[in-house]
């Protein structure tokens, strides 16, 4: 059972709706309670860094989800979700992230090529991890961002993206919480895949 | 590398599919679950629904559409068409739509725009632009399928829309829209140079050169069109490939 963590910030159907084509149970929750049991979870999100993180706050979502991964439980994020995993983030100065992982969000700075980085765009492979199983470098998938995480340890960094001059995290994970920047649920056959490989993880 | 898009337009008019969708695979080319799995299939990069249903009952007939569209493909799309309020929107999102498109309404309410990027993100407000050529390198917006001019010149308000917080301009040009001639390419050039935001180029598509025109001579960030791909004329594939040969980067 993935429980999907609902915290205001944005369209979750169309992750549920993919986990059910994969054959995956899903709960939407947005219940601190509910997280004490959970055993994968994932943390969608879109919108603005600051809200979100205020959003879980109002909630009492953050420490109910700290202690059950603290348990073992696996978290997939998906995009917002990704940048709120680190400590900080540009976009919203002085408000704490999840701090799951070291490092920090910042903004892509370019005048040659168009903010938010919005569309398909191909991975390279860095690094083994069970979630990008029989997911090839060259694969494309479906990007909508203007900020991207930066971890402050080489080896979170398990695939990358390269935009506006940057070549930037667009996977990142442990051994049991990873987090993309794109949208699995969007990205046709490469992000279903991805999405089978976290309900098998 | 960064893949400019292709994508399929569909027009619904009370939950059907019209103006001539003619897949010789679709057993009913008016379903528009069934129009959307045949784009899905072809690598379509988005798709665009736009809901030309003149009624009341068009929100409720749409938001069914794109529950069950989400819950068939897995591309984004966008729905366009009547949007008024923030309300609208959030039903929309709701329902599983990725982006919704808004035209006259943020022209006569342009305050809108902002609170709907606030609210939703600004990845998700399209703001669609149907301009018309009313003089040398100038370009006014007009409403109701290009019959009311709205008083604005089209580069300005694109840049106006951009500071507002659009995620991205659908930009129609009202004398190429149906003519088979290509887009006008000064127009989405002019646009698409004077703002952040990606820009979909839209109206006048009759071949596949004009797709590779509008991304290399328009500098548009995604294509748009509807019947060259409906009627069969074309594939996505060929159409990717065909601008694949010519240098720009698609995603096969």
């Amino acid at each position: 059972m993935i429980t999907v963590i609902d915290y205001g910030m944005g369209n979750l159907r169309s992750v549920s709706k993919a986990i059910e084509h994969l054959g995956g149970r899903y709960s939407v929750t947005s219940k601190g309670s509910d997280l004490k049991n959970a055993s994968k979870l994932i943390l969608p999100g879109v919108g603005s860094f600051g809200d979100a993180m205020a959003e879980l706050g109002q909630r009492g979502l953050i420490k109910p989800l700290k202690d059950t991964l603290a348990k073992g439980a696996k978290l997939l994020g998906i995009c917002l979700g990704l940048q709120l995993f680190f400590e900080k983030s540009d976009e919203a100065p002085g408000v704490e992230g999840l701090g799951l992982l070291p490092g920090k969000v910042v903004r892509f700075r370019s005048s040659k090529v168009k903010i938010p980085h919005m569309g398909w765009n191909d991975i390279r492979l860095v690094r083994k991890h069970p979630l990008l199983e029989g997911i090839r470098s060259g694969d494309y998938f479906y990007f909508v961002h203007s900020f991207y995480g930066q971890p402050k340890v080489r080896k979170l960094t398990l695939a990358s993206c390269r935009y506006a001059g940057k070549e930037f995290a667009a996977v990142v994970g442990t051994d049991r919480i990873a987090a993309v920047q794109f949208h699995p649920e969007k990205s046709q056959d490469a992000g279903l895949r991805l999405l089978r490989n976290f309900i098998r993880w | 590398m960064f893949a400019k898009r292709i994508i399929p337009c569909l027009d619904v008019c009370r939950g059907r599919v019209v103006k001539g969708v003619k897949f010789v695979s679709l057993k009913d080319a008016g379903d528009p679950v069934q129009c959307a799995r045949a784009y899905d299939r072809q690598k379509a990069d988005e798709l665009v629904f736009l809901d030309i249903t003149a009624s009341h009952e068009k929100r409720r007939t749409m938001i069914e559409i794109a529950e069950k569209v989400a819950a068939a493909i897995f591309i984004p799309f966008t729905v366009g068409g009547g949007i008024s309020s923030v309300t609208d929107i959030r039903e929309l999102l709701r329902a599983g739509c990725d982006k919704v498109s808004i035209n006259t309404a943020a022209i006569k309410n342009p305050k809108l725009i902002g609170e709907a990027s606030r609210h939703f993100g600004n990845q998700c407000i399209v703001v669609a632009i149907d301009a018309k050529r009313e003089g040398k390198n100038q370009w006014g917006v007009y409403t109701h399928g290009g019959r009311h001019p709205a008083g604005l010149d089209a580069v300005r308000w694109a840049k106006k829309v951009e500071k507002l917080g659009a995620g991205e301009i659908l930009l129609t040009s009202m004398d190429c829209d149906g003519t088979k001639n290509g887009y006008d390419l000064e127009l989405t050039r002019r646009i698409s140079e004077s703002v952040r935001i990606p820009v979909i180029a839209s109206g006048g598509v009759g071949n596949l050169r004009h797709l590779y025109d509008g991304f290399y001579l328009g500098q548009a960030d995604a294509c748009l069109a509807a019947s060259v791909f409906h009627f069969g004329e074309y594939t996505i594939p060929e159409a990717k490939a065909f601008l694949k040969a010519g240098g720009i980067s698609v995603r096969l």
